[in-house]
C-alpha cells in the first residue's frame, strides 16, 4: 500500500495535448475514480501512472518514490485492463500465477496465493479453464485476481466493468467496493460512468480536454460542482441549467427569466445586478407547487419509487423527479419550484459556481 | 397432337425447373466444373504418377506391372539413398535457419520502423523473383571463377584462393541450402509477421506490468500465442523445400556426384532424360509418406490447442 501524487503532468501526442497539467494526491488506502467524458485523458493518466506510457513533463511518484523513469515492473502496481488482457493461452490458474512465477516465488507460496484469491473471488471452480471457456463476468473476476494475488503497493483499474451487461455491472461494482474495504489497496479507477464513480469512490477526479475540473468526494461534488460541467456530469438525471439574469430589487438580489418569472437567490449564492447566470436544479430538488417556473409537463415517467416529469419552461426542457405518485399528466401546466437550499448558481460566462 | 407436345413440352420443363430449385441438384450442378478440372489437372496425373511406379514404362514402350520391384531396387540404389539423405539434410537445414531468420525478421518488422511498409515490401522481393531467374543469379554468385563472394573475400584478404562453391560435394550442399534460405524466408517472415500483428498489445502490456522481461514476453506470450500459424507456415515451409526442384535443377543440376541431388531433381533426371519413366515415378512416390508425416506431425502436434477451441461467450 501506498499514496499516489501525480504532480503538474502533462503529455502529448504528436500534436494533440492530451494531458495538460494535472495534479492529484491519492492517500494511502484511497479509493480514488478518475471520471470524465471519452477522449478526457482518463485511462491516459491512468496509463502513465502504470508505466505503459511515458510521462513528458511533471513527476508521478508511488509511496513517496519518483517512478517517472521507473519500468512498470519495478513499480509494484497491478492492473486491469478493459478487455482484460487474459493470456488465452494460460488456465486461470496460470494466469494468476503468472508474475508470481516470474518473481521467482515458491510453488507451494503461489499455490498458496492463488488458492486465497479464488476463494475472496469464488473462482475455485474454474481454475482449470482457459480464458475462453468462461463468461464475461468470470473473466473480470480472473483479471482481479490475477491483480490480487501479487499483493501490490496500487491497483490501477482501467474500465474494469464496461463490458459487462447492466446487472453484472451493478454487482461486480459491490464486488469491487466490496475487496476494497477488505484489502485496503490504494486503488485508481478510471471509468465514464458518473454512477460508477460516485458509488465507489472515496475520491472522485472529475476530468476534461487533460484538465481537473474538481477534485473531492462524491458528495461534494454532487451537493457542491465547481462549475457547470461538473454539475452536468455528476448525478443523473443531470442538473437542469436554466439561463437567467440577476437583478437586484429593493436590496436583495433575485434571478429573472425570460417571460418574466423570477426566483430568489438560492441560499448559498451571490450575484451581482445584471450578471447573466445559470440556475441549476438537480431533478431531485424540484417539487410541483403553487409558485415556481411556470412549465408545461411533455412526458411522466413513473418508475415506482419516484416518477420523472419531463416539462418545459421557456423552450428548455426540465427534468424532475417527483418522490412518490404524482397525478400530473401529459399536458398539465405546473409551477416547478427550486429547494432554495440546495439549488446553485453559475456564472454564465465562465461556467464557475457563484458562491456567498 | 398439338396439345399434347404442348403439355409434354409443359412436363418437361417443370421437371427442369424442379431439379433447378433441388438444392443438391444445384449443388451437385455447381460442383461440377471444380471437379472437372481438379480430376483432369490433379487426380488423373497424380492416379498416373502412382500407377507409373508400380511399372517397368520406359519412354516409348507401355510398361507391366511389376508390383514393388521398383521399390526393391530403389531401396538398394546407393544414388536413391544418397538423395534421400539429401533431401532430408536440405529440408531440416534450410527449414530450421528460415524458420530462425524469417521469426527474427518478423519481429524487426512488427516493431515501430521508419519506412515501414517500404521496408515489408523489400523483405517480399525475392519471394516475387522467379525461382529460375533468382536460381540464375546465385549461379553467378557462386561461380568459381567470377563469384562477387570470393572476389570480395579475396580483396578483403580473408582467403587466398576462389571458393568452388558449387565443385565439392558439401560446399555445394551448404550453397544451395544458402539460395533456398534466401528464397524462403520471406514467405515465412510475411506470414509470422501477419500473426504476430493478431496478438493484442495489451497482452504485452498486462506481461510488462507482471513483471516479464523482454525475453519472458517473447517466451511466455509471443511464442505460444505464435505456435498455431508456426505450424501452418512450417508445414508448408518443409513441404516446398522437401519437394524443391528448380533451384538445384539450374544451380548443379544434382552434382557434383549427386551431392546436391533431391528426389525430385532424381526423380525427374531418371524418368525423363535417363528414360526410365517407372523408376523415376518410383521416387517421386517415395516422398508422399514423408510429406504425410511433415502435415501429420503439425496437424496434430502444433496446431490445435485446448485454449484455441472456445466455449461460449455467454
Amino acid at each position: 500500500m501506498a499514496a499516489v501524487t501525480i504532480k503538474a503532468v502533462h503529455k502529448r501526442f504528436g500534436s494533440t495535448h492530451v494531458i495538460r497539467g494535472v495534479d492529484v494526491d491519492i492517500a494511502d488506502g484511497e479509493f480514488c475514480v478518475l471520471v470524465g467524458p471519452s477522449g478526457c485523458g482518463k485511462s491516459t493518466l491512468l496509463r502513465m501512472i502504470a508505466g505503459l506510457e511515458e510521462i513528458a513533463e511533471g513527476e508521478v511518484s508511488i509511496g513517496g518514490a519518483v517512478v517517472n523513469r521507473m519500468p512498470p515492473k519495478e513499480r509494484d502496481i497491478a492492473m486491469v485492463f478493459q478487455n482484460y488482457a487474459l493470456y488465452p493461452h494460460m488456465t486461470v490458474r496460470d494466469n494468476m500465477s503468472f508474475a508470481l512465477m516470474l518473481a521467482k516465488q515458491s510453488k507451494p507460496e503461489i499455490a498458496g496465493r492463488v488458492k486465497k484469491a479464488a476463494d475472496i473471488l469464488g473462482l475455485e471452480p474454474y481454475l482449470d479453464r482457459y480464458p475462453r471457456q468462461l463468461s464475461g463476468g468470470q473473466r473480470q473476476r480472473v483479471a482481479m485476481g490475477r491483480a490480487i494475488v501479487r499483493d501490490p503497493q496500487v491497483f490501477l483499474f482501467d474500465e474494469p466493468l464496461s463490458n459487462l451487461d447492466a446487472k453484472l455491472r451493478v454487482q461486480m461494482r459491490t464486488e469491487i467496493k466490496e475487496l476494497h474495504q477488505r484489502l485496503k489497496t490504494t486503488s485508481i479507477y478510471v471509468t465514464h460512468d458518473q454512477i460508477e464513480a460516485m458509488t465507489m469512490a472515496d475520491k472522485i477526479v472529475v476530468m476534461k480536454d487533460g484538465l481537473v475540473e474538481q477534485t473531492g468526494d462524491p458528495l461534494t461534488l454532487y451537493d457542491r460542482p465547481a462549475n457547470t460541467f461538473v454539475a452536468g456530469f455528476i448525478g443523473s438525471p443531470a442538473m437542469n441549467l436554466i439561463p437567467g439574469t440577476a437583478r437586484a430589487s429593493g436590496g436583495e438580489v433575485i434571478v429573472a427569466f425570460e417571460g418574466g418569472t423570477v426566483l430568489p437567490l438560492p441560499r448559498q449564492a451571490r450575484a451581482v445586478d445584471g450578471q447573466a447566470v445559470l440556475y441549476g436544479i438537480r431533478p431531485e430538488h424540484c417539487s410541483v407547487s403553487g409558485s415556481g417556473l411556470p412549465s408545461e409537463v411533455i412526458v411522466v415517467e413513473p418508475t415506482g419509487a419516484d416518477t420523472q416529469l419531463y416539462c418545459r419552461f421557456n423552450g428548455q426542457e426540465i427534468t424532475a423527479t417527483i418522490k412518490d405518485r404524482t397525478d400530473c399528466r401529459p399536458a398539465d401546466r405546473i409551477h416547478l419550484a427550486p429547494d432554495l437550499g440546495r439549488a446553485q448558481l453559475f456564472d454564465a460566462a465562465s461556467g464557475k459556481r457563484l458562491v456567498a | 397432337m398439338h396439345i399434347d407436345t404442348a403439355n409434354r413440352l409443359a412436363t418437361q420443363q417443370s421437371a427442369l425447373s424442379r431439379a433447378l430449385d433441388n438444392r443438391h441438384f444445384l449443388g451437385v450442378v455447381f460442383l461440377l466444373p471444380a471437379a472437372a478440372l481438379l480430376l483432369v489437372f490433379l487426380t488423373y496425373p497424380l492416379g498416373l504418377g502412382t500407377w507409373l511406379g508400380f511399372t517397368d514404362t520406359k519412354i516409348g514402350r507401355g510398361g507391366a506391372w511389376i508390383g514393388i520391384e521398383n521399390f526393391e531396387f530403389l531401396w538398394g540404389d546407393e544414388v536413391t539413398r544418397l538423395a534421400l539423405f539429401n533431401t532430408l539434410f536440405y529440408t531440416v537445414v534450410a527449414s530450421t535457419v528460415k524458420f530462425g531468420l524469417g521469426l527474427w525478421l518478423a519481429l524487426l518488422l512488427n516493431k515501430h520502423l521508419p519506412f515501414k511498409a517500404f521496408l515489408r515490401a523489400i523483405v517480399l522481393l525475392p519471394f516475387i523473383v522467379p525461382t529460375a531467374l533468382s536460381a540464375i543469379a546465385f549461379w553467378w554468385i557462386y561461380d568459381s571463377q567470377f563469384s562477387i563472394v570470393s572476389w570480395t573475400l579475396m580483396k578483403m584478404g580473408v582467403i587466398h584462393e576462389y571458393i568452388d562453391f558449387l565443385g565439392s560435394p558439401w560446399n555445394a550442399r551448404f550453397a544451395t541450402i544458402a539460395a533456398n534460405i534466401w528464397r524462403g524466408v520471406p514467405f515465412v517472415a510475411i506470414c509470422l509477421l501477419a500473426g504476430l500483428q493478431t496478438i493484442s498489445p495489451s497482452y504485452y502490456e498486462a506481461a510488462s506490468l507482471d513483471g516479464a522481461s523482454d525475453w519472458q514476453q517473447f517466451r511466455h506470450v509471443t511464442l505460444p500465442l505464435l505456435t498455431p500459424i508456426i505450424a501452418v507456415v512450417m508445414t508448408f515451409s518443409v513441404l516446398f523445400t522437401f519437394t524443391d526442384f528448380q533451384l538445384i535443377y539450374v544451380l548443379t543440376r544434382g552434382g557434383p556426384l549427386n551431392a546436391t541431388h533431391l528426389m525430385a531433381t532424381l526423380s525427374f533426371q531418371r524418368a525423363i532424360p535417363g528414360g526410365a519413366l517407372g523408376e523415376g515415378a518410383a521416387i517421386a512416390t517415395a516422398m508422399v509418406p514423408f510429406l504425410l508425416a511433415a502435415i501429420m506431425f503439425s496437424y496434430f502436434g502444433l496446431q490445435r490447442r485446448a485454449w484455441q477451441q472456445g466455449g461460449a461467450d455467454s
